[in-house]
């Protein structure tokens, strides 16, 4: 092992000199920062997750039942607020984090104690988020749009909000400067951009949204909080200022940040899909040409977020919108065509990835649909758009987020999670998924407005309303069958050994769990599938 | 099994130096910062009937000489630059010590200006965006000055030279793009707004 990179006096010290717990949070090895993320994302998951019972618990039957209507707006505010920036974005850096410079064959990420801040400043900003359930008047309840002018009043709990969605914020534009150095000088030699893994060109794609999107976002927090806290006026139409210009800020962030959720996703499904179906990824260069593609077109089409306000320009955002879809089209072409005559294994990260396909399919098309300003001003504000966040965001990221979980699972931890439990898992989920949200098309057509803690027993709403929470617990219940799954995995021997898919890319040439220093040898890297490569020649003397 | 060791010259790309790269991209980021609030000057530029509201005229007389002293410090960082490029760590202390000093130079005369003006934060929606913008701008130099004081301890410790100085490179990139912005904010308050 030869790799003489500069920085290495900055990595983790020798782990037996420590006590384990102050080698853990002291560490700068991306490898236990990648855990560290997942840990910390779950715990949020789970966090937000239970306030999304408490939401549907309360919704299941007409009348108010269990929280107040302050505290309903606090619960959809939080759950969509942790759900976004503290779980389903930092778990895909995590998995970033980890998998990344194992695939580039790299040692670390290119600046290990950067890395670490970027962690350590998620807990912090996403407790100083929750920290307003202690503040008089509870915490943010504004949405997790936090639209103004209801952004401007309220009390301590919208200011925590700010200031931990600016720490939140400032954490990922550090990780993405991070990941787009480490990605354009850490690679080895023969991993050219064209032979990239597709996992590592959508977290390239994700940190130039991060590093370009994100700091909009942080110029709205701070115009957001001058206003409440200096006495400026940004969104105050009495005194000069402009209600909208928040909503151009927020979505201007907004609708890049999607594609933040969902590109990472994408890589994941495009590195699992071949690797189970025994078969390269078709056309490699139209998926990395989407993922440019739908990067770029992603600051074009915010306002169509805006629509019903009538002060946004309908053809072009409008046009934009359903432009997107093209690309993201093709990626479904590509993943349709890697799958078609494979031979097709069943496993449960290959159950997932199915299931994000077809599930996402629903929320892109919901997406299309909705991209018709016509259809937009029907359906703005109801159900319908809470169903399409789900499908693209739930049945989408985080069905990919529990392939990538079964997939490199065993070689975080050495061990292979419970084929039967995650089978289990995967049709739980994906019946309770549908269950809970497919309704919701139906309830927004029917005009149910979303954010609402109550609703009236005539309108028709309540037995779709029975279902959808009905559907909620399933979903736990899932959840619940992934943590036995966990738990008992991690009682096992670790004897997945190195490679236990017949994986493509370089994480599968090392050990499970890595060593410290990630490789002993690299093999070399010829293609987009360095270790595929290296398994056709290995019975040698066969060929040559 | 065929491998290869992986000797440290065997890497790919590497031209451009990891902590320049991260700076060129942070400042990307800074941009799109700064971007955003141009982008709310300008909505709420367009939204109001008259702009700047009566009463808010700005002299540009005191600002003109903030903009020289900034843009004169950029001159003064690259003449820096180009000195420990060349190894002569002397000139470049001299150099980097002289744009520190421009910069407090600026801080101070900003805050200056401040108190001569007859208007705050709270009055009105021009005195929201005018101290919020330039605020932000000033808090970007005075980041800046404490970055390149950094730099210049460095340099005195003899840390740095013509083989290894990223520091200085990343903090002028950094630095002259304060700088832009300033000259942005410059040209948007004190001359489109005299129009």
């Amino acid at each position: 092992m030869a790799i003489a990179e500069p920085r290495t006096e900055e990595r983790a010290p020798e782990p037996q000199r420590r006590a384990w717990l102050v080698a853990w949070l002291t560490t700068t090895d991306h490898k236990r920062i990648g855990i560290l993320y997942l840990l910390n994302s779950f715990a949020f998951f789970f966090v937000a997750g239970v306030f999304a019972l408490l939401m549907r618990t309360e919704l299941a039957e007409p009348g108010r039942q269990l929280v107040t209507t302050n505290g309903y707006n606090q619960l959809f505010t939080l759950h969509g607020t942790l759900m976004i920036f503290l779980f389903i974005f930092p778990v895909l850096v995590g998995f970033g984090n980890y998998i990344v410079p194992l695939q580039i064959g790299a040692l670390d990420m290119a600046f290990p104690r950067i890395n670490a801040l970027s962690f350590w400043l998620l807990p912090v900003g996403g407790l100083t988020i929750l920290s307003g359930l202690l503040a008089k008047g509870g915490a943010a309840s504004a949405g997790w749009t936090s639209y103004a002018p209801v952004s401007e009043q309220g009390g301590a709990g919208q200011d925590l909000w700010i200031v931990g969605l600016a720490v939140v914020g400032t954490a990922s534009i550090l990780s993405g400067i991070n990941f787009i150095v480490t990605i354009l000088r850490l690679r080895a030699p023969g991993m050219t951009m064209t032979r990239l893994p597709v996992f590592v060109w959508s977290m390239l794609a994700t940190s130039l949204l991060v590093v370009l999107a994100t700091p909009v976002l942080t110029a709205g927090l701070i115009m957001l909080f001058a206003d409440r806290r200096l006495g400026a006026f940004f969104f105050d139409p009495a005194h000069g200022g402009d209600a909208l210009l928040w909503q151009h800020v927020f979505w201007f962030f907004g609708h890049p940040e999607v594609y933040m959720l969902i590109l990472g996703a994408w890589g994941i499904v495009s590195e699992i899909l071949p690797v189970f179906s025994g078969r390269p990824l078709y056309g490699y260069p139209g998926v990395i040409l989407a993922f440019v593609l739908i990067t770029a077109l992603s600051f074009s089409v915010w306002a169509h977020h805006m629509f019903v306000t009538g002060q946004v320009e309908f053809p072009f955002f409008s046009a934009t919108t359903e432009l997107i879809s093209v690309p993201t089209g093709v990626l479904f072409f590509n993943w349709l065509a890697t799958l078609w005559r494979g031979r097709l294994r069943f496993e449960p990260p290959m159950l997932f990835a199915l299931g994000f396909i077809a599930l996402f399919l629903v929320g892109g098309v919901d997406g299309v649909w909705m991209a018709s300003p016509a259809m937009d001003f029907a359906i703005h504000d109801t159900y319908w758009v809470v169903a399409h966040i789900h499908y693209v965001l739930f049945g989408g990221t985080v069905f990919g987020v529990m392939a990538a979980t079964y997939y490199w699972f065993p070689k975080l931890t050495g061990r292979l999670l419970s084929r039967r439990l995650g089978q289990w898992h995967f049709w739980l989920m994906f019946a309770g998924f549908n269950l809970t949200f497919f309704p919701m098309h139906e309830l927004g057509l029917r005009g149910m407005p979303r954010r609402v803690a109550d609703y009236l027993p005539d309108l028709g709403w309540s037995f779709l309303n029975e279902v959808a929470t009905a559907g909620s617990f399933v979903i736990a219940v899932s959840l619940l069958v992934f943590l036995v799954n966990v738990a008992v995995t991690l009682r096992r021997p670790r004897n997945a050994g190195p490679d236990p898919w017949q994986g493509n890319t370089l994480e599968w040439a090392t050990s499970s769990p890595p060593p410290v220093h990630n490789f002993d040898r690299l093999p070399p890297v010829r293609s987009n599938r360095p270790v595929w490569d290296l398994r056709q020649r290995e019975p040698a003397g066969e060929h040559a | 099994m065929t491998a290869v060791e992986l000797g440290p010259d065997e890497r790919a790309v590497r031209e451009t130096s990891g902590p320049v790269l991260g700076m060129v991209l942070f400042v990307a980021s800074e941009a799109m910062f700064f971007a955003t609030f141009f982008g709310a000057y300008f909505t709420l530029y367009s939204v109001n009937p008259s702009w700047p509201p009566a009463g808010f005229r700005l002299e540009p007389e005191l600002a003109a000489v903030l903009t020289a002293v900034l843009v004169t410090s950029s001159g003064t960082l690259q003449l820096g630059v180009r000195a420990i490029r060349r190894d002569r760590v002397r000139a470049f202390l001299g150099w980097l010590g002289l744009t520190i000093l421009l910069g407090v130079t600026f801080l101070g005369l900003q805050l200056y200006d401040y108190s001569t003006l007859h208007f705050g934060v709270r009055d009105g929606i021009f005195g929201s965006v005018f101290y919020v913008m330039t605020g932000l701008h000033m808090a970007h130099v005075f980041g800046g000055v404490v970055f390149l004081a950094l730099v210049f301890l460095q340099g005195a410790g003899g840390q740095l030279s013509d083989a290894s100085h990223d520091s200085v490179e990343a903090g002028a990139i950094y630095w002259h793009f304060v700088d832009v912005v300033w000259i942005g904010l410059f040209t948007t308050f004190y001359l489109v707004g005299l129009s």
